[in-house]
């Protein structure tokens, strides 16, 4: 299991060929990337996340650790990088390696919706029309009663 | 004494990123009341409970947690991770 929280960009590819790589005896690996999204009808110049250091790494280990508990998993990654960021840039990356597919899949939603409402993570936009704080959506909090 | 954070627009509604506060507050709630007694900028940045998560010890909780023995308390929205 890693977690990793920096600034700077990660390879989606090498890291996601690392990471099948790493086991021989798992069948399935899914990963989910996070980008920065522009929107044309207010074009988006620069994202910035603001964190909250000690506990983003503790509250992301939490998290992959109750998912190792509830599915059957060879292994798990989490990549969130933080500060500012251009339209189009990764921010973010989850894998999970699993015998079959159903738990690799299962266990990367599960790891996103935690991770979005539950990691302190805070998005602020900067547009033409000036700087906004992205509010948090009640369906992603809904989101967890899933599970 | 007790280490405050602050962050996203709890952070630039009071000003800094975080302080030290002396407090015998008993609860969040508690140490709630005094900062927002101190000044204009902490009774805006917590006008509306709802609107705002805490973290004591850098693991989330709940207004009414207890503050005993805690060194860190740390106030902020909702996240917006992934």
């Amino acid at each position: 299991m890693r977690i990793i929280v920096q600034e700077q960009p990660f390879d989606l590819g090498a890291e996601a060929n690392a990471f099948a790589a790493s086991r021989t005896d798992m069948g399935a690996v899914v990963t989910f990337t996070g980008v920065v999204r522009d929107d044309p009808s207010r074009p988006l110049r620069q994202m910035t996340i603001e964190h909250y250091p000690g506990m983003t790494e503790r509250a992301l280990e939490k998290i992959a650790t109750e998912a190792r508990a509830r599915w059957s998993l060879g292994d798990v990654l989490v990549i969130h990088r933080f500060g500012p960021m251009r339209p189009g840039e990764q921010i973010m990356m989850v894998a999970t390696a699993a015998r079959h597919r159903k738990d690799a899949f299962e266990a990367a939603e599960y790891l996103m919706d935690y991770l979005k409402s539950r990691a302190p993570f805070w998005k602020k936009e900067l547009a033409a029309d000036g700087e906004s704080w992205v509010a948090a959506k009640d369906e992603d909090e809904d989101a967890l009663t899933r599970w | 004494m007790i280490d405050v954070l602050y962050f996203a627009w709890v952070r630039e509604r009071i000003g800094v990123p975080r302080e030290q506060v002396s407090t015998d507050a008993a609860t969040v709630a508690e140490l709630v009341e005094e900062l927002r007694a101190r000044e204009e900028r902490y009774a805006l940045a917590f006008s509306d409970l709802k609107a705002l998560r805490v973290a004591v010890d850098q693991d989330l909780t709940d207004f009414d947690a207890p503050l005993k023995g805690a060194r860190e308390v740390a106030f902020f929205p909702p996240m917006t991770g992934g």
